[in-house]
């Protein structure tokens, strides 16, 4: 318990680290915040017209919404994955990069991962807010998706435990093998194409089936961004609530990943100012 | 381990005696209880997955002992030192006490709150504002939200940046840098406050002033240790010293005592490395020098001179084979290492055909203008050229020199034996030529 108070202790601390990755960012960009819409939103554009116009994928309209539109339901993907995979990156590289600070003062060193994912929060939520006016414009009534944001937005924190547990790990690994941003790299784009964003998951199912190979989809869904991103899109684009199973599924690894996250970091973090 | 405790009337303080203290409890601020700090040198320092699963393990590295079973108390209310020569671990232990190392060994126990002035202004965005950077400083060395607002006139003004204080730090000056770094730390109101050899910041005001908020927080009752080389400033801030040498803590004590123990110690190992040196000889060895000697006017060989005597250097060559046009060179330098002169035989114009067997060449200097100090000869032989070294001996021989004339005390290394004259506005002129018989 020991730390859980110091992490409280330096809550003061965490907003402040997270002010100066929120005001760093796009510093001496023209553009600055809109950076952080257009990247999405460019996304959005290039996947609609290869995934949704090329390919023409073929999904079903939202059950309770009505809503019919691939940009839309890509987006209810895409925000979740980016914050994962930008979180991951950007945590990685916070030990190395605050090298100077982790020699010359002490302070509980899980506050710069922290503090990174918690700025592409302030992030995931304008874009969410801009999914909104997308969802406002495009579907049948805006009322109706405004109960959906509860359950979303405590889907948000589960992903933050799970993102900011995983780049603990990641960043702790990565000052004592270099090797582990770029092998991240790689693996990152696997990862993106073994998560239903650009395809739905029915795609996959219906592959498993005709193949008879049921196995598949235990691996296939092994990956829980699986399941993160499926709620995500269920709660805002199907405006449907997940099953209990799902639910306790997200939450058992969001929990999980975070605690061991703390604890692996916590295990090697004594030496860091040394190996840096 | 010999301990003294001192209680309010420290020792050797000097003129600069510290304020009466604050009531001081002894209790201690910082325990060290058997602390050992291993390092590991890496040989090859290969940090990728492909080296270390073909090695089988991370690369190979060698153990070095930065501390080895140090113990220390440090009672609430005193400005303790820790000395030692570089490497001997005493920064390492300041590290441990700001949490930044976690020793192998043992505990380090610190009551209160704990500022380091490691290195001033780490953790600055360049691109924020100095404003931003304040808060975001004073919150990583431990200060919340509202205690900033409250002092942070106080620390803009401390560090004399009210001006620039809205400017990205990116576009301060490094002393601006560390002056605010400096104020920032200092203003956090540490109980305990750890400082390596960031004494000497910022200019001159700046540094009195630095000065005064350190007697500020020792009239406080706060705790502070210092780690430095200035061994005067040390005897002047310290109440105690603890002294260590490769790791191992070798006295504790009153800051004088031990200061000035150290201090003896250092000095009989310098001389035993200025020996060591001396005798450093390359060169071919056709034809080499025996010794050399200086002699005083009176043929006398001598190695105390005074500035402006007239003196002969000799240097006693022995040619084993026949050396064709050789040059013979001698050079002065001071303990320092620094070049006085380096005259040779070729550029004075002497030409001396060969050589063959034993032979003295001799420099004659009718004033020696050398100021009291003292230096060390080299001696060299080569060929005409000057590329090819039959005899280099570095530093074969060291001399004194004590005052003579002309007397000079401003400092310097040489003389340069000139007159003055000054003109006073009836134009009549006064002279004082040198006062040379």
């Amino acid at each position: 318990m020991n730390v859980l108070t110091e992490l409280v202790q330096s809550r003061e601390l965490l907003t402040n680290l997270t002010l100066r990755e929120l005001r760093g960012k796009y510093k001496r960009s023209i553009l600055g915040w809109t950076w952080s819409l257009l990247n999405p939103i460019s996304l959005m554009v290039i996947y609609t017209v290869v995934f949704g116009l090329l390919f023409g994928a073929q999904i079903d309209p939202g059950q309770n919404s009505g809503l019919d539109s691939f940009p839309i339901w890509l987006m209810c993907g895409l925000l979740p994955w980016n914050f994962v995979s930008q979180s991951l990156s950007g945590a990685m590289a916070t030990v190395i990069g605050n090298a100077g600070l982790i020699k010359k003062v002490y302070f509980p060193r899980e506050l710069l991962p922290f503090s990174l994912v918690l700025s592409l929060d302030v992030s995931f939520l304008i874009e969410m807010a801009v999914l909104l006016a997308f969802i406002a414009v495009l579907g049948s009534s805006v009322v109706g998706v405004l109960p959906w944001l509860v359950p979303a937005l405590l889907l948000v924190v589960a992903l933050t435990a799970y993102a900011a547990g995983l780049g603990l790990i990641l960043a702790v690994a990565n000052v004592y093998f270099r090797d582990v941003q770029y092998l991240f790299g790689i693996l990152l784009n696997l990862w993106f194409y073994s998560t239903p964003v650009v395809y739905p998951i029915s795609l996959v199912e219906n592959f498993a089936n005709s193949h008879n190979a049921p196995w598949l989809l235990t691996v296939y869904k092994a990956n829980p961004m699986v399941e993160y991103v499926g709620i995500f899109r269920s709660l805002l684009y199907d405006w449907t609530a997940p099953g209990l199973s799902s639910t306790l599924y997200v939450l058992v690894w969001s929990v999980g990943i975070f605690v061991a996250g703390l604890w692996i970091f916590r295990r090697f973090e004594g030496r860091l100012a040394e190996e840096l | 381990m010999d301990q003294h405790r001192s209680d309010g009337s420290s020792g050797g303080s000097g003129p600069n005696a510290p304020a009466p203290r604050a009531a001081r409890t002894a209790t201690n601020a910082i325990t060290v209880r058997n602390v050992s700090k291993k390092f590991r040198l890496y040989n090859d320092r290969n940090q990728s997955l492909k080296a270390t699963l073909s090695r089988g393990r991370r690369a190979r590295y060698e153990d070095f002992q930065a501390l080895q079973d140090v113990s220390l108390d440090i009672e609430q209310g005193t400005t303790y030192g820790l000395i030692g020569e570089n490497g001997s671990g005493k920064s390492t232990l300041l590290k441990c006490m700001a949490r930044i190392l976690r020793p192998e060994q043992g505990s380090i126990e610190v009551v209160g709150k704990v500022s380091a002035l490691l290195e001033l202004g780490a953790g600055f965005h360049p691109e924020l504002s100095g404003r931003e950077n304040v808060f975001l400083n004073a919150a990583i060395l431990g200060l919340s939200g509202k205690e900033v607002t409250r002092r942070f006139d106080e620390i803009v003004e401390f560090a004399g940046l009210e001006q620039f204080i809205d400017s990205p730090v990116k576009n301060y000056s490094s002393g601006m840098y560390v002056r605010l770094g400096f104020s920032v730390a200092i203003n956090v109101d540490p109980d305990v406050l750890l400082v390596d050899e960031v004494l000497a910041v910022g200019d001159e005001q700046f540094q009195r002033r630095c000065n005064e908020k350190f007697s500020e927080m020792r009239d406080k009752g706060k705790t502070i240790v210092v780690v430095s080389h200035g061994m005067s400033a040390m005897r002047t801030i310290c109440d105690q010293v603890a002294w260590l040498e490769h790791g191992v803590l070798q006295k504790v004590g009153d800051a004088g005592e031990v200061i000035d123990e150290y201090i003896a110690q250092v000095q009989t190992d310098r001389q035993e490395v200025a020996e060591d040196e001396t005798g450093a000889r390359w060169g071919s060895g056709e034809a080499v020098i025996d010794h050399v000697e200086i002699v005083d006017r009176d043929n006398r060989p001598t190695t105390r001179l005074q500035t402006g005597d007239a003196v002969t250097v000799r240097i006693h060559f022995d040619a084993r084979e026949t050396v064709e046009r050789p040059v013979f060179g001698f050079a002065v330098f001071t303990l320092e290492g620094l070049l006085v002169t380096g005259p040779n035989t070729r550029e004075a114009g002497v030409e001396c055909a060969r050589i063959d067997g034993r032979g003295v060449v001799e420099l004659t200097i009718d004033r020696m203008l050398l100021l009291p100090g003292t230096y060390d000869i080299s001696v060299s032989l080569y060929d005409h050229a000057i590329t090819h070294p039959y005899d280099f001996r570095q530093k074969v021989l060291r001399f004194d020199v004590e005052a003579g004339t002309p007397h000079e005390t401003f400092g310097g290394v040489v003389s340069l034996d000139g007159r003055w004259a000054v003109t006073a506005a009836d134009r009549s002129p006064a002279r004082s030529g040198n006062t040379e018989p």
